[in-house]
């Protein structure tokens, strides 16, 4: 019965087709050598050249990394403790409007999260003098206050699937609950903090609107510079700079997803030779 | 009944006239290099209620799925009724089954879930209706009807697939471990239920399950399985008292196994040399080995007698010392150390409340046993 | 007993406080003791609830309450650009003023009707189409074999981690006039000149698509993932053939993953600002534009406040089917 049908292949194929051909469009027109982007002129890599010599990318650049690196690691700090707050902690006043503050920025509308982190920004500004106008800074609490939330749903769920007795266990040996945290819950939940880790990083470097809001002048992050440049048309420079983006990604992606294939075979060869031992 | 008169009892499988309604004939399974099923060959009939028993993995479900038609066969063809079921997909095979996981729609309530092998056929509104009535009324679960899956009790949800497994009037009905996720009381409740309905409506049973209780309650013949192999076929009977090979005797019951070499091999009874102790046992058939081979005597612990005296014979009879003793309610079980360390179990029937006579810890005992009670198996 | 710290310690007093009291036949003083000592013992946890429910009240919910004052007060040319909701008059009076006057003009405006309604429009067609595309997708990944599906799930999350705005603006290179497209279909001969299709509605349509399928597939693939196949079989066993049984069992049976799916497109489409922005033509009216332009071209923060408050209003019924969907799915799995 697991013939698959004709219908779903093709179905598959066109998906998977128009999912990437534009990502490999930009990739190959990233090596032509004419400036008029889809007009094929023979291979060069003199766009990746012009890129490297072009500092506002490279400025813009060099701020989107730093913010997306604090904002990572501070998302993923407040978000393990949001996602352990949701997923052990059953009853506590106010649970109802914590769960809604988690999950609301996971699907609000980027221009109303924007708009109001700006107006809060400028009401703060007027009121206590801090922050002095808006940055770096701004930018990063924006960030972190929507990462957080998708860092804690990927530890509550985590957590959720977790064995709570394995901490039962650790309580009923005389640890104390924050020690159990550390050498316990942290460890077995730790994969999910590198993925939350890594969205946090990724959804901050790719965040145009939001930083569009909050940013001041000066600090313009590398989605808005790309933003600004894209508005006018295509540009060669873009697309090298995309392919470099995706190369990464791919590098990356390749690298965990290798590494969790072979956990995972080791760990079912594992299974399988502790069965064949009874 | 197409039982000749030859036969008071139903035993359709010894009448050389009668045809098998299931035929499975040299099938194999394979899974990459894994084989589940091998070169099985099996005869079922007519209203039989056949157990497959086995250790879990042993290919009995696996062959379950191809008379689904679930799993196609590697090699070999199965025949319902004459017909070749290769190449037929399950929804149009004349057979139904009783998932282990009982397999209920979640989405839909209890009639809904019933009468859904009927809506697949084009019957009229009315005719569902009745029939649907009629099948909850069987397995008792009329006030239930709009209930969901999930607002049942176990026993109930298992009522519920088999009154759908049963609905479309199947002449053969599958039922994967039907009884595996009922506790034991319910489960023994159950076990007669079923043979009842099976009786009732006449329907043709292949059962899978690896609960031997249970294949020697419900199955009019027992098909034991062994890593892909049938390791034997019989009745329950014959399957308990004739097993045919150690891993049958060892895996329904309980039985001991003595090693030794036949030193008197006569038509009507043999001799054998137990190896690690000595003493000879004494049996009144004859046995198809050959002189001086390597046999095991076995014998179930309830056909050993436990006594404090001597019974004065001079074979099959051993001393012993009680190591441990089981209280299980209706009988006892003791554990007998023999010279040399090796245990011996025996069940005594508790027929006396407070017996004061009663053998106890640490007692030198002899053990004896009729010269009818002992199987000699070659392997 | 040091070891174990201060709240070994108190707790050992305070227990023999409460057999005092009880033996002093102060029984509900006991009780009451026992109470404001579990609280202070709560301390610790209450602090790790604490810390990010702070964060996100100063960060996310006092926003929303900044943002609808501001709808409710007059533009003016000042820096914050508006006035303020309340004043003090001389000593005595304190002086509210609240300005409908925003939303009046949301409403009379037929600007932002128009804009409202075109974006539900867009997002529902962009919804409906993902869901087309995604569910043979998400159903044949669901039914591969296990080491397909990890590689095939990749490719799914895959352009997800590359820049989003990278990905929409390399539709511009296709869509353009002289673009891949075009000079394709030019080439098969089916056309002979080029079709606009940059600038269209069907450039935002796809655009929206192209970025949100992940959303779609992910949801319903864990959902058909965990599809039990027994109950499949057992269908097959009832003489209900593949498509119908498709639509008697799987496809009820994937509801919740159809629902989910279908919000995460929805709600983030309707306020979508970088692919109208980006593919569509510069009249093409979708909300979250015209809250950027107000807020950036007119710099009318009380009128772009107004209009981020309809846009919410108009998603809080999606968003309360998604987390009762959400809440539902968790607990059918517990």
């Amino acid at each position: 019965m697991k013939r698959r049908s004709l219908f779903l292949i093709s179905a598959m194929v066109f998906g998977f087709a128009f999912l990437y051909v534009p990502i490999i469009s930009l990739i190959v027109y990233s090596f032509n050598k004419s400036k008029l982007v889809t007009v094929w002129a023979g291979f060069s890599t003199q766009w990746y050249g012009a890129l490297l010599q072009n500092d506002q990318i490279l400025q813009a650049a060099w701020i989107s990394l730093r913010i997306a690196t604090l904002n990572a690691t501070v998302a993923m700090a407040l978000g393990t403790i949001a996602g352990f707050v949701l997923a052990r902690f059953k009853r506590f006043r106010g649970r109802t409007l914590f769960t809604g503050l988690v999950t609301a920025p996971l699907v609000m509308p980027e221009v109303i999260t924007g708009l109001s982190l700006l107006l809060l920004f400028v009401a703060l500004e007027s009121i206590i003098g801090w922050p002095s106008g808006r940055g770096f800074a701004t930018i990063t609490i924006a960030h972190i206050t929507f990462s957080l939330a998708y860092v804690a749903v990927i530890v509550q769920s985590r957590l959720a699937d977790m064995d709570e007795s394995i901490e039962e266990a650790a309580l009923d040996l005389g640890a104390r609950p924050l020690k159990i945290f550390f050498m316990i819950t942290l460890p077995i939940i730790a994969p999910a903090l590198v993925a939350g880790w890594l969205l946090a990083f990724t959804l901050s470097l790719d965040d145009l609107v939001i930083a569009s809001f909050v940013s001041g002048p000066g600090s313009s992050t590398l989605p808005m510079v790309i933003f600004s440049k894209v508005r006018l048309g295509v540009s060669p420079e873009i697309n090298a700079l995309a392919t470099i983006l995706v190369a990464l990604v791919a590098v990356g992606t390749i690298i965990a997803g290798v590494a969790m294939l072979r956990s995972q075979k080791v760990r079912e060869r594992d299974v399988q030779m502790a069965a064949a031992d009874n | 009944m197409a039982s000749s008169t030859t036969f008071s009892t139903f035993e359709p499988w010894k009448d050389p006239a009668e045809k098998p309604y299931v035929c499975i004939d040299r099938v194999t399974k394979k899974f990459g290099d894994f084989v589940a099923v091998n070169d099985i060959s099996l005869d079922i009939y007519r209203k039989e209620l056949f157990c497959l028993l086995g250790a879990s993995g042993c290919g009995k479900s696996t062959l379950l799925r191809m008379l689904a038609g679930f799993e196609e066969a590697s090699s070999g063809r199965i025949l319902i009724d004459g017909m070749d079921m290769a190449e037929i997909p399950p929804y149009e095979r004349p057979v139904n089954m009783m998932f282990q996981s009982y397999a209920l729609f979640p989405h839909m309530n209890v009639s809904q879930n019933v009468s859904f092998g009927l809506k697949q056929e084009k019957l009229t509104g009315q005719v569902i209706k009745t029939r649907v009535e009629e099948m909850l009324e069987l397995v008792k679960l009329t006030q239930f009807a709009k209930r969901k899956p999930h607002q049942l009790s176990g026993g109930q949800r298992q009522r519920v697939a088999l009154a759908r497994s049963l609905i479309k009037r199947p002449k053969l009905l599958l039922l994967d471990e039907p009884l595996a996720a009922l506790d034991k009381k319910l489960r023994e409740h159950t076990q007669f239920e079923l043979m009842n309905i099976q009786e009732q409506l006449g329907v043709t049973f292949i059962v899978v399950t690896h609960d031997q209780q249970e294949a020697m309650t419900l199955a009019t013949r027992i098909g034991v399985m062994e890593e892909g192999y049938i390791a034997q076929v019989g009745t329950p009977t014959e399957i308990y008292e004739f097993p045919g090979s150690r891993f049958v005797a060892d895996f329904i019951g309980s039985v001991n196994s003595f090693e030794g070499r036949i030193t008197v091999d006569e038509p009507d009874h043999v001799i054998i040399r137990m190896l690690d102790q000595d003493v000879d046992i004494f049996v009144d058939h004859g046995v198809s080995a050959s002189p001086n081979a390597r046999v095991w005597a076995a014998i179930r612990p309830e056909k050993i007698h436990i006594s404090r005296t001597d019974p004065g014979q001079a074979r099959n009879v051993i001393r012993g010392k009680v190591k441990e003793i089981a209280y299980m309610g209706d009988f006892s079980i003791y554990l007998v150390e023999l010279a040399g360390g090796r245990t011996v179990r025996v069940t005594q029937p508790n027929l006396r409340r407070g017996d004061p006579e009663r053998i106890t810890w640490d007692e030198q005992v002899f053990l004896h046993w009729l010269p009818s009670s002992i199987v000699v198996l070659t392997e | 007993m040091t070891t174990r710290g201060i709240p070994a310690v108190t707790g050992r007093i305070i227990r023999q406080a409460e057999s005092l009291l009880k033996r002093a036949g102060l029984e509900g003083l006991a009780i009451w003791l026992a109470r404001r000592v579990r609280r202070v013992r709560h301390l610790g946890r209450n602090l790790v609830i604490a810390i990010p429910y702070a964060w996100l009240l100063a960060f996310f919910l006092i926003p929303f309450v900044i943002v609808l004052k501001i709808a409710l007060s007059d533009a003016a040319i000042a820096q914050p650009p508006y006035t303020p909701l309340w004043e003090w008059v001389g000593d005595q009076y304190l002086n509210i003023k609240v300005n409908l006057g925003n939303f009046m003009f949301l409403v009379e405006d037929n600007l932002y009707w128009k804009s409202y309604l075109n974006s539900v429009k867009v997002a529902l067609v962009s919804t409906v189409a993902c869901l087309l595309i995604g569910y043979p997708m998400a159903y044949g990944i669901a039914r591969a074999k296990s080491a397909y599906r990890t590689i095939l799930l990749m490719l799914v999350i895959l352009p997800f981690w590359t820049s989003f705005l990278i990905r929409v603006y390399a539709w511009i290179g296709i869509l353009k006039n002289n673009g891949l497209l075009n000079n394709f279909l030019m080439w098969l001969g089916v056309i002979d000149s080029p079709i606009v299709m940059l600038q269209t509605d069907f450039a935002v349509y796809l655009g929206i698509v192209y970025s949100y399928l992940p959303f779609m597939i992910l949801p319903l693939y864990a959902n058909l993932e965990k599809l039990d196949e027994t109950l499949l079989e057992a269908a097959y066993d009832l003489g209900c053939k593949p498509a119908r049984t498709f639509l008697t069992v799987t496809l009820p049976l994937s509801v919740p993953g159809i629902i989910a799916g279908s919000m995460l497109v929805f709600i983030p489409a309707v306020g979508e600002f970088v692919i109208p922005a980006l593919l569509g033509a510069p009249d093409t009216l979708m909300i979250g534009r015209i809250l950027w332009d107000e807020f950036f071209g007119n710099r009318d923060w009380p009128v772009a406040s107004a209009v981020a408050i309809a846009l919410l209003l108009l998603l809080v019924i999606p968003i309360v089917i998604l987390q009762h969907n959400q809440a539902r799915n968790s607990e059918a799995n517990s």
